[in-house]
């Protein structure tokens, strides 16, 4: 991953057309800064995780970076589109999933999988959604309403939901909340083997600590709407003189670094 | 690195695909197909509104010579009724079902565009609609011997009109409670009875007055009504009041599309796509 500073540096250029590009981005509602001059970019392939309290941006951003959010001002590139404008050239390429978007829940398991196998253009419906079946386990979930299923089970079908046309870049957002350790587990091991085996880009949003020390190549570090701090999870830790992400993050948002509390903006998370 | 993701597993993403359209009816269908409860309540409405209206049609037919003349005309009036309210419904429900399931920021991170979203929502309009009034214009047969498909290609006109009006209502209902939230979910129904007064349903736009009549004419609802009053009593189809009708439909449809697709535009920047549910 390439990761600017804040605000007054400009976006370092990537040896590679980066997947995401994000440059002095804002976004306020009613007058308060949601999101207040970000810029980042996203080289293919990397895992890159948002860290942050509640309030600190992380879904607004991740509401641009899919198109359903105009920032109020700065570019959002994602795939080579400017979002939300160009947003239909980048969204087939992509996908999305968050345990605060639910999928029908009256409609089964295999009936959600095939509406959203159509609408992302799958050319062998049946086939992807057997495959997907397989890996994630979901042969005995398939004639059950998505309603019914418990949140493990709804993660790992909102995951199939996700994987369902290939993408090249996945958006997480808080991905094992309100799972139990053990199902929170599968779901990272699954997102590790993923990206091994595709190379996919990932972007997700965390509040769990481990989990991105687990999974990210690079932790772009949120509060009060602005990137506080950034790198490498090891290289945070160190840079902060702690042991754990959790400290770090415990400093940055307790404002132990001179940084201001992440908490009590305004905005969607 | 992304040379390991494969790369045809979707087919390249067209401007506008008839294929998405299909599967935001076919995500309405399957609910609808195996809800037996939601289908009976498509059809009860119609029906026992045919029944009520039939059976005082048919005692005033022994008491009133004007409604003896015109018990066709009352028993069709409630039928082309039920399709312009089913119509409205058939849009603004299935569009509010997203938002109770949360499911709309799924569908938009999709590459459904706004556009597929609106002729899948009309496209569903039309098939509630049949499913809703087949059983009442089937009912007014043996009860009330009144053969509502006598009325023939006319009735085709009628019921495109009403459906298309009915759509249009239902397409800014729709734009409303995505402003505005759930709550203002009873939209859905409120909206439609603010139109049947000046839709000259049960009785001619002469019976309002004037400054109604003007009102009713402005639209397709009224000119319908007047044109199945035409076709029922005089026997003959009046062009006048369908071009009118087509017309108006056509403006209001196009106005309705533009309102909607500025109020997905108001949703993204206020961040309504996100936040809907229950």
């Amino acid at each position: 991953m390439s990761v600017t500073a804040p605000v007054t540096a400009p976006v370092t250029a990537p040896v590679t057309v980066p997947v995401i590009e994000v440059v002095d981005l804002y976004k306020s509602f009613n007058g308060v800064h949601a999101v207040d001059g970000i810029s980042f970019s996203v080289a293919p392939g990397q895992t890159v995780a948002l860290l942050g309290g509640n309030g600190a941006g992380k879904t607004t951003t991740i509401s641009m970076l899919l198109g359903l959010l105009t920032p109020t001002r700065g570019t959002v590139r994602v795939l080579g589109a400017d979002m939300p404008e160009e947003r239909h050239n980048a969204l087939g390429q992509m996908n999305f999933s968050s345990p605060y978007v639910d999928l029908p829940r009256r409609l089964k398991v295999w009936e959600n999988l095939t509406v959203y196998a159509h609408l992302y253009g799958v050319r062998d419906v049946k086939g992807r959604i057997a495959e997907l079946s397989e890996d994630l386990g979901l042969a005995d979930l398939k004639n059950r309403p998505f309603g019914d299923l418990s949140a493990g089970q709804k993660t790992r079908v909102a995951l199939a939901k996700s994987l369902l046309n290939a993408p090249k870049l996945m958006l997480m957002d808080e991905p094992t909340a309100s799972l139990d350790p053990d199902t929170g587990d599968w779901v990272r091991s699954y997102l590790e083997r993923y990206r091994e085996r595709t190379g996919a880009t990932i972007l997700l949003a965390s509040h769990n600590m481990a989990e991105v020390e687990r999974l990210a190549d690079s932790v772009l570090m949120m509060g009060a709407g602005r990137i506080v701090d950034e790198g490498a999870p090891s290289e945070l830790i160190a840079r902060h003189g702690r042991t754990t992400l959790e400290q770090v993050f415990l400093d940055i948002a307790r404002g132990k670094d001179g940084v201001e509390n992440t908490h009590g903006q305004g905005g969607m998370a | 690195m992304d040379g390991h993701i494969p790369e045809d597993v979707c087919v390249p993403h067209k401007a506008f695909s008839p294929r998405r359209v299909l599967a935001i009816m076919l995500r309405h269908l399957y609910v609808l197909r195996r809800s037996w409860p939601r289908l009976l309540e498509l059809a009860y409405w119609p029906m026992v509104q045919m029944i009520l209206w039939g059976f005082v049609t048919k005692f005033f037919m022994g008491h009133s010579t004007w409604v003896a003349e015109a018990a066709a005309v009352l028993i069709s009036a409630v039928l082309l009724w039920d399709v312009l309210f089913r119509a409205n419904l058939g849009v603004s429900l299935p569009f509010i079902e997203e938002m109770w399931s949360r499911n709309l920021a799924q569908l938009f991170v999709s590459p459904l565009r706004d556009s597929e979203l609106i002729v899948a929502l009309i496209s569903m309009s039309l098939i509630r609609t049949v499913i809703s009034v087949t059983p009442a214009a089937l009912l007014a047969m043996p009860f009330y011997d009144v053969w509502v498909f006598e009325l023939g290609i006319p009735l085709v006109a009628f019921f495109t009109n009403l459906l298309v009006f009915g759509s249009v209502i239902g397409i800014l209902v729709a734009g409303l409670i995505l402003r505005f939230g759930l709550g203002a979910e009873s939209l859905c129904w409120l909206g439609i009875f603010l139109l049947a007064p000046v839709s000259a349903i049960y009785y001619p736009v002469s019976a309002l007055p004037n400054w109604l009549q003007v009102v009713a004419l402005s639209l397709p609802s009224a000119h319908t009504f007047e044109g199945m009053r035409g076709v029922l009593f005089e026997g003959t189809f009046a062009w006048d009041h369908f071009f009118w009708a087509v017309g108006l439909n056509v403006v209001m449809l196009s106005a309705a599309a533009v309102y909607f697709l500025h109020m997905m535009k108001m949703a993204r920047i206020k961040g309504l796509l996100m936040q809907q549910g229950e």
